[in-house]
């Protein structure tokens, strides 16, 4: 079981694309720095991401200091999108068994 | 848990060092230990003595450096990365006839080895791309 | 290998050149090969560039990379896989590559992540 975190916008990168090309099923994806923009509902990734979401059960975090940052706290972010703290990216970490980080 | 931190970003280019720091300092607070810091490519500026940001920006380099003596972490600045970036120690500057040295105390300047150490010795070893 | 050898990935996703990441990735695997670990290499996205052939960097001023990678077996390291969907995304096969490699279909990355202890990330 692999954490993945993905740290570029969906808007200028294909990062996210390809993270999710190979992810696995019981993996999960933490968004981070500009990868949170992926959270929004207009994000490019949004319907794949609903789609490993509600099909393959895929867990989807986005960092909320990052996402408060940006101005996206409060913005329409994707149902799938669970906002963690740092103290929740530690326990991630702990509770798969490795990180792939994509950036 | 153990937890090692591969960093390659530089303060004040991309954030990558900066979540690192975060995810370090809430690691700590959880109760977690970090076996080693890995500052690798640009992430070995974190690592000098003279940055001087504005008084009202976060001085992360010198945040670091705290955080390191705090918690006595093991700190290592790839030795290839740092002395093609001149980030340099006493030693090395002497040895390349530079004239002057800006590594920061708690850091050690080592070889790429550590990083495989650092993940051979941790329960997980997170990386911070930039 | 040493019976406490720990299962470590190297994942390698970036272009040659225009960052000195995919440098810094290969520069860490001859390193960690040193350490007798269990240590396997996939390249991934864009990292599978890396591997073509014909690369000439005489005229940018980079160390030519493609002329370092066919190395690997050397220092034993034998177990370099290639994304095979990130390869058909590039028109690329495995006969432009530098390297002999093994392709995997998504799934099977996922598995081989599965497999590991450690993922070091480039």
């Amino acid at each position: 079981m692999v954490l993945h975190t993905v740290n570029k916008s969906p808007f200028s990168h294909c990062l996210l694309e390809q993270c999710l090309q190979v992810i696995g099923d019981k993996h999960a994806l933490l968004l981070l720095e500009d990868g949170v923009y992926a959270a929004l509902t207009s994000s490019p990734a949004a319907a794949r991401l609903l789609q490993c979401h509600s099909e393959r059960a895929l867990a989807v975090y986005a960092l909320a200091p990052d996402l408060r940052a940006r101005g996206l706290l409060e913005r329409g972010l994707l149902a799938c999108v669970e906002a963690v703290s740092y103290a929740d990216f530690v326990r991630l970490a702990g509770e798969y068994d490795s990180v792939q980080s994509w950036f | 848990m153990i937890f090692s931190l591969a960093i390659y970003g530089a303060p004040y280019s991309s954030q990558a060092s900066d979540s690192a720091y975060r995810f370090a300092t809430a690691a700590l607070a959880g109760g977690h230990s970090i076996y080693r810091l890995f500052f690798y490519a640009d992430g070995v500026h974190n690592a000098t003595r003279l940055a001087a940001p504005p008084q009202d920006e976060n001085n992360l380099p010198r945040a670091w450096r705290q955080l390191i003596e705090a918690h006595a972490i093991d700190s290592v600045v790839c030795i290839a990365s740092a002395l093609r970036r001149g980030i340099i120690n006493g030693e090395e500057a002497e040895r390349y006839g530079c004239d002057a040295d800006n590594l920061a105390g708690g850091f050690e300047v080592s070889g790429l080895g550590q990083l495989l150490d650092a993940a051979v010795r941790c329960d997980r070893l997170i990386t911070f791309g930039d | 290998m040493s019976a406490k050898a720990k299962k470590i990935l190297v994942v390698s996703s970036h272009a040659p050149y225009g960052k000195s990441t995919a440098r810094e990735s290969l520069d860490a695997v001859l390193a960690a090969s040193a350490y007798e670990q269990d240590l396997q290499l996939l390249f991934v996205g864009d990292g599978v560039f890396q591997l073509l052939k014909q690369q000439d960097t005489s005229a940018t001023g980079a160390k030519n990379l493609a002329a370092t990678l066919p190395v690997l077996p050397l220092y034993d390291i034998n177990d370099i896989y290639v994304h095979q969907q990130s390869l058909d995304q590039r028109q690329l096969t495995a006969a432009d590559l530098v390297l002999e490699v093994k392709c995997l279909d998504s799934r099977q990355v996922a598995a081989l992540m599965d497999r590991q202890e450690i993922i070091l990330s480039f």
